[in-house]
């Protein structure tokens, strides 16, 4: 992994003795009977940690942060660890006295929900599930929906920035979030934001911390505004010929001004574009739109919507090995060619493709083959045309091989000394998470 | 300031350097005018170029520097400092790329936020921040203070809405903050360096998103007895499940000022209510009448809808104007920027009377209501001596109080010069040092807009320490986020 930076080598040299007193000092902290050795399943890209703490509340995540740090361990948090793949490898062991994984399992509650002034203050172990039930009794909810909500932790969701289709209306966690608590490297435990959503007092943290897949910090409370749940909600989806008139459709969805909850594309190399629409509010908003749907997608031919079609792209995570599944971005007016470029790039070899992509311009793609060279040349072509016109392409899930190969995240261009000054103020001893973010941070 | 320096200004900018002292006057102040600082020389650059060149200099002679857009900010962001200069980019003002497919539009920073409408309005296209001011403010001011506005409840801010920028950083360098599409790998820089109030860099290119203009806009207007009713149907529409475009709120004092301003033709009532909904018609008009049968539960004796964009621009027209307009009854007044949680609303406003009446000021409200975005207009008369020193410590007792209910001190108009000292009050002392962990990876020798925000500044070598909990959380008063 040619451009990761060497900022780890300044905690070299860590005495044994140093870690044991470490070991001993965390398990002091948060309790024998929630600190244990790893064991298989705790590997993250073939790294086993040595051990895995769960500590209780933030004050404990900070001290524990603090115990880590002096000892020169590493520390990789974790929440419901469905995505512990997103990322590039945990940077080799020689430079550090071992490796810890910090569960934010039970830091899970929903610790107010302010429905007069919709907002809630949650704890970043709760899962999106049981988050979203406590405010559903208001009638309230998180307008977003991210993948494998079940399992995923508010934290894990928030460090990976992963959002679905509600962006369209909602945006995506940074237009959420309105505040956190952050531990930081050095056991400070630090509150940025606040409870209100209109707050521009200091520089905004929370937007920070989101998506920096805790290499600054962990956080381990977060506030968001919510929205009510809607009233009504229709779907309807159209098939069409090609990837032009595909994306005609979309864009002219989004010219015109109805406001849409979901506007989807499900693509593949075996089949033809569909566009999934959804639309939420009162009954009558919603007929009334669908009718200008109809108008406006005569060209296209109406299909049965599929079950659970706004969960298709959690369906990318299935099929053939090996795989390589990544995050694409790009301007909206641009996925139609990039739909031509991926069937340009995978016919040949063949690579069956599959892809889920949100009107706004991001998606997601399966490429599946046993070449890995071949789906590494293919992914690198597409992350080169999609990052010359303003987007981007981050492989979430791929072969080991192919991460030793190349930064999974591709090029933060002129702002990567930016973003490294920012890791070397927040986490100077680089122990969170080094090597797993852009350009080796 | 130096000759050498001077001249090495001048042949950058040419006449775009300012050095006597009558043309100095009037960049000493933004709006907030009871704060003035003569720089020591204005300039004005018309690229990226120069501002880098400028920011060179500055960073070489260790010269502080500050941002300013059109002046227009209320917290004193712009103010300058007296050993530095005065970058003004109001001669970076023009839209360079529209985008309509996309929906994108990349503007310089001296443009003006009204204009980013007004060039895509005939394609059915806005640009939804609308701070009151839009009709002069920049979108770089926009960017320092992550400008709010009335329709924000429902579109989001300055930073919903910016995708990148290209910044020149305090060392001098040119980089580039984001990207067109979404989601750009990285931390989220616009995130940060939006609202950062000057201190990061300066935002040389703006690449803003555009919104289509939703199909129906209605305004209703309610006239309550009191601002709590008008509070408790502000409450009814937002427990209805409705999220309006905008909900504003005016006590009598400012529906006096409006009148005797603007004459908007406002009812003479204790609280008004604007309400404005936008989406498809049938949505729109069926909500209405919703929103309608709540006003009048609590108690609204007159209601108006404003259907067409004429009838609109009336009503909108005394709340825009409601702060020049407070000139109008008083020789003097502060405005303040507070905010609440919303359902904090009538314990405060009991209090903020209460407060008035002890101190024999008065306070006209003027609020956000949808966001618990408060703006008191503290009124005093500054010949009365004394007086003004009374009405600022009412209004920062406004602001303590809004922090006591778990609020902010500053929704919309930023910290700047004059509320740096209140952020002690709302944030612990290890939530600022972290905070400005950020200023020392952006800024090390804090030369951008220096001594703003902070109610310290942070040497950046030096280490954070553990955290202590602030005396309020100990004590069980407040949590603080």
């Amino acid at each position: 992994m040619g451009t990761h930076s060497s900022s780890g080598a300044s905690i070299a040299g860590t005495s044994i003795a140093g870690v044991e007193t470490a070991w001993s000092d965390l398990r002091v902290l948060v309790g024998a009977e929630h600190m244990r050795a790893s064991m298989g399943q705790d590997a993250v890209d073939g790294v086993l940690p040595q051990m895995v703490i769960e500590p209780g509340n933030p004050e404990e995540v900070a001290g524990a942060l603090k115990i880590a740090t002096g000892a020169g361990l590493q520390v990789i948090p974790r929440g419901g660890a469905t995505k512990m793949d997103w990322g590039n490898p945990p940077r080799a062991r020689e430079l550090r006295s071992g490796e810890l994984i910090l569960s934010t399992r039970r830091l899970n509650r929903v610790v107010e929900h302010a429905w007069g002034d919709m907002t809630a203050t949650v704890e970043v172990g709760c899962t999106f599930r049981q988050f979203q039930q406590t405010l559903a009794e208001h009638g309230q909810r998180l307008a977003l929906d991210p993948l494998w909500p079940d399992k995923a932790t508010i934290g894990g969701i928030l460090a990976t920035n992963d959002s679905g289709p509600l962006r369209i209306r909602f945006g995506s966690l940074r237009d959420l979030i309105i505040g956190i608590t952050l531990a930081l490297s050095d056991g400070t435990l630090a509150k940025s934001g606040g409870k209100v959503v209109k707050n521009v007092a200091g520089y905004d943290l929370p937007k920070l911390a989101t998506g920096s897949l805790g290499t600054l910090g962990i956080i381990t409370q977060a506030i968001f505004r919510l929205h009510p749940v809607p009233r009504e909600s229709r779907t309807l989806s159209f098939s069409n010929s090609d990837s032009a008139t595909m994306n005609a459709l979309v864009l002219a969805i989004q010219d015109c001004n109805m406001v849409p909850t979901g506007v989807q594309v499900r693509a593949g190399s075996s089949s033809t574009p569909e566009v999934d629409l959804r639309f939420e509010g009162t009954a009558a908003g919603c007929e009334a739109q669908i009718e200008q749907t109809l108008r406006i997608a005569s060209g296209a031919r109406r299909i049965e919507s599929p079950a659970d079609v706004w969960n298709a792209r959690s369906t990318l995570w299935s099929g053939a090995e090996p795989s390589v599944v990544c995050k694409f971005s790009l301007l909206p007016a641009d996925l139609g060619t990039f739909l031509n470029l991926i069937r340009k790039a995978s016919e040949p070899l063949p690579l069956p493709w599959r892809l889920v992509a949100q009107a706004v311009g991001v998606g997601y793609l399966r490429l599946e083959g046993t070449d890995t060279g071949a789906l590494l040349n293919a992914l690198q072509d597409l992350r080169k045309k999609l990052e010359t016109r303003g987007g981007s392409l981050a492989i979430l899930h791929c072969p080991l091989e192919i991460k030793s190969k190349t930064d999974v995240w591709g090029s933060a261009g002129d702002a990567l000394a930016l973003m490294r000054s920012i890791k070397a103020q927040f986490d100077p001893t680089g122990a969170l998470n080094p090597g797993r973010f852009i350009g080796g941070i | 300031m130096e000759a050498r320096i001077l001249d090495q200004f001048r042949a950058i900018v040419g006449k775009g350097l300012i050095t006597e002292a009558s043309q100095l006057r009037t960049y000493e102040c933004d709006g907030l005018t009871n704060f003035r600082v003569m720089p020591q020389a204005v300039l004005l650059p018309t690229s990226t170029g120069e501002v880098q060149a400028i920011v060179r200099i500055c960073q070489r002679e260790k010269i502080p520097f500050v941002a300013r857009g059109s002046g227009t900010g209320l917290s004193g962001g712009a103010l300058p400092v007296e050993n530095g200069v005065l970058i003004s980019l109001a001669r970076m003002n023009r839209i360079l790329e529209v985008d309509l497919p996309n929906a994108r539009v990349v503007v310089e920073p001296g443009v003006v936020n009204a204009d980013v409408t007004q060039r895509v309005a005939s394609h059915g296209y806005f640009y939804a921040p609308d701070p009151s001011s839009q009709s002069v403010c920049s979108i770089g001011g926009n960017v320092a203070e992550n400008s709010g506005g009335a329709h924000c409840l429902k579109y989001g801010f300055t930073t919903t809405h910016v995708l990148a920028l290209e910044v020149v950083l305090p060392d001098g360098s040119i980089v580039h903050l984001g990207s067109r599409a979404m989601d750009r790998p990285g931390y989220d820089l616009p995130g940060i360096f939006v609202g950062s109030e000057g201190t990061l860099g300066i935002a040389t290119k703006v690449v803003l998103r555009i919104v289509k203009k939703p199909a129906v806009i209605q305004t209703l207007l309610a006239a309550f007895n009191s601002t709590t009713e008008a509070g408790a149907a502000v409450s009814g529409i937002i427990g209805a499940g409705m999220l309006p475009a905008a909900i504003e709120m005016m006590d009598n004092l400012a529906i006096q000022a409006a009148e005797a301003s603007v004459h908007a033709g406002y009812p003479n009532c204790g609280g008004l209510l604007l309400v404005e909904l936008d989406g498809p018609a049938a949505e729109v008009e069926h909500l209405m009448d919703q929103v309608g049968e709540i006003c009048t539960q609590c108690g609204a004796w007159e209601i108006r809808v404003a259907q067409s964009e004429a009838e609109r621009a009336v009503v909108w027209k005394g709340r825009k104007a409601a702060f020049a307009a407070v000139g109008r009854i008083s020789p003097n007044y502060i405005v303040q920027d507070g905010v609440i949680p919303r359902t904090a609303l009538p314990k405060v406003l009991s209090e903020i009377e209460r407060m008035s009446a002890a101190e024999g000021l008065r306070v006209a409200n003027v609020f956000h209501a949808g966001d618990g975005n408060l703006h008191p207009l503290v009124l005093y008369d500054g010949r009365i001596p004394g007086q003004e020193e009374r009405a600022m410590e009412l209004s920062i007792n406004i602001l303590r109080l809004c922090v006591k209910c778990g609020g902010s001190i500053t929704g919309e108009h930023g910290v700047g010069e004059e509320k740096k000292m209140m952020m002690s009050e709302m944030f612990a002392e290890p939530d600022l040092e972290t905070m400005q962990l950020v200023r020392c990876a952006f800024d090390p020798q804090q030369l951008s807009n220096p001594g703003k925000v902070f109610p310290r500044t942070r040497l950046c070598a030096e280490r954070t320490g553990p955290y202590q909990p602030h005396p309020l959380e100990v004590a069980g008063v407040a949590q603080f986020f």
